[in-house]
């Protein structure tokens, strides 16, 4: 057949597909419970079962079509690019630019040094420099899927937005408080060797194909979190009274932010590994603003990251660089336990 | 030839020196490999996302793992 032969005429068949699919998921997932397997509904075992094979095709549905896209989209970034949209861009509007390119620029996190130094070679302000890598692990396609799976559109919207905003605001402060002098003086030293960019025009067919390619790669790694992530929560879902959530949820205490950022600095976790973690720690009671706080500490500050950047930083500013993120993460966890 | 696989110690640089140096065996290939662990000789490079792979002086692959169909095709030229 031709007409599949073009990844184009895949993509829109698939996005036909996607959406038919979602669309008579809970249909669907009701007719085997009640249908095929005849089990009886209100029990805690069929709506705990009902939940699972509702959930798992849905958060895969949507990690598949988010991973796509952003799959897509990233063709279109380099890090070699990111650097020459940031040259010479000033304060602020240099911070808001970088954290919305550390979302889109495909790295990964062991070339967080590399790119430091050939972001700062390249005469980019140490602050804004500092705003793309806070962004980068911090607001994370994966999270995003699993945030929207398991809590919905609102509260994804706010992670992405309070995000962005720490990412933003951190770095536009470790610019105004020119801490350049915090940085290791041989950073500065560092000659970079002249970047012949492979300007190869890539076809949109191609880009396809890298989406598809980063979908594989990324589910093959963590499907088995999210299944697991989802089938505690399906058994705390049908198991856990929820009267007995409801006395939980009530001992929001004052320290519960702090003390969640406490624990998740040191421990370190991509976002699917985390997000299991999370959805427990909020069927078992614990209020989504501190849920959050915790997951932004452990993937957007981490004790192994804090060691990588000691060879470029002297451990004032990663001091710093720790307590502004940290004091970023509280407040937000603070305002959404406030919010819900 | 000579090749070069930049990059720190991280899951992806590795497993791109080893089916480097597989192919190079299948190939047959007359060649010298490098490891190149050093960031600021790395960026030295021109790079800035690993791994990458450097071909007599020349940057084939950059920032991700090349399949390996694709690794042979680029170090068969």
């Amino acid at each position: 057949m031709n007409f599949l032969k073009k990844p184009i005429n895949i993509l829109c068949l698939f996005l036909i597909i996607w959406f038919l699919c979602y669309s008579y998921l809970s249909s669907f997932s009701n007719f085997i419970v009640d249908t095929i397997l005849n089990l009886e509904s209100g029990r805690h075992f069929t709506e705990a079962f009902r939940f699972f094979i509702f959930e798992v095709p849905k958060v895969f549905l949507l990690l598949i079509l988010i991973i796509l896209v952003v799959g897509i989209i990233r063709t279109y970034f380099s890090a070699e690019k990111t650097k020459e949209i940031l040259k010479g861009k000033p304060l602020f509007i240099g911070n808001i630019m970088a954290a919305f390119l550390g979302i889109v620029t495909p790295f990964c996190s062991c070339s967080a040094i590399p790119l430091f130094l050939g972001f700062i070679e390249a005469g980019i302000p140490i602050g804004i420099t500092f705003s793309f890598l806070i962004a980068a692990p911090m607001i994370n396609e994966v999270a995003i899927v699993l945030l929207i799976g398991l809590f919905g559109w609102e509260v994804t919207l706010i992670y992405i937005f309070t995000g962005l905003a720490i990412a933003i605001t951190s770095g536009w402060l470790i610019g105004v408080f020119k801490l350049e002098k915090y940085v290791e003086d041989w950073v500065f030293q560092v000659k970079s060797g002249s970047i012949l960019d492979d300007n190869q025009k890539i076809s949109f067919n191609e880009r396809i194909a890298q989406g598809i390619t980063a979908v594989k790669d990324i589910v093959g790694k963590i499907w088995i979190y999210i299944v697991l992530g989802i089938a505690v929560g399906s058994g705390a879902h049908g198991y856990v009274p929820e009267d007995f959530l409801s006395n939980l949820m009530g001992k929001a205490h004052w320290y519960s932010v702090p003390l969640a950022i406490l624990i998740g600095v040191p421990l370190y976790s991509n976002a699917a590994g985390i997000i299991p973690i999370v959805s427990v720690l909020i069927e078992k009671g614990v209020t989504i603003g501190t849920a959050l706080a915790f997951m932004m500490s452990v993937i957007g500050l981490s004790l192994p990251e804090v060691i990588i950047l000691k060879k470029v930083l002297k451990i004032q500013l990663i001091a710093i660089f720790v307590v502004i993120v940290a004091i970023g993460i509280i407040i937000i966890g603070y305002l959404l336990n406030f919010i819900y | 030839m000579e090749i070069k696989v930049l990059g720190s110690g991280c899951t992806k640089c590795k497993t791109l020196e080893k089916i480097t140096r597989e192919v190079v065996d299948e190939l047959n290939l007359k060649a010298s490999i490098e490891k190149v662990e050093d960031i600021q000789k790395i960026v030295e490079y021109g790079v800035m996302v690993t791994p990458a792979l450097i071909v007599d002086g020349e940057i084939v692959v950059k920032g991700r793992l090349p399949k390996l169909d694709e690794l042979k095709e680029i170090l068969n030229k």
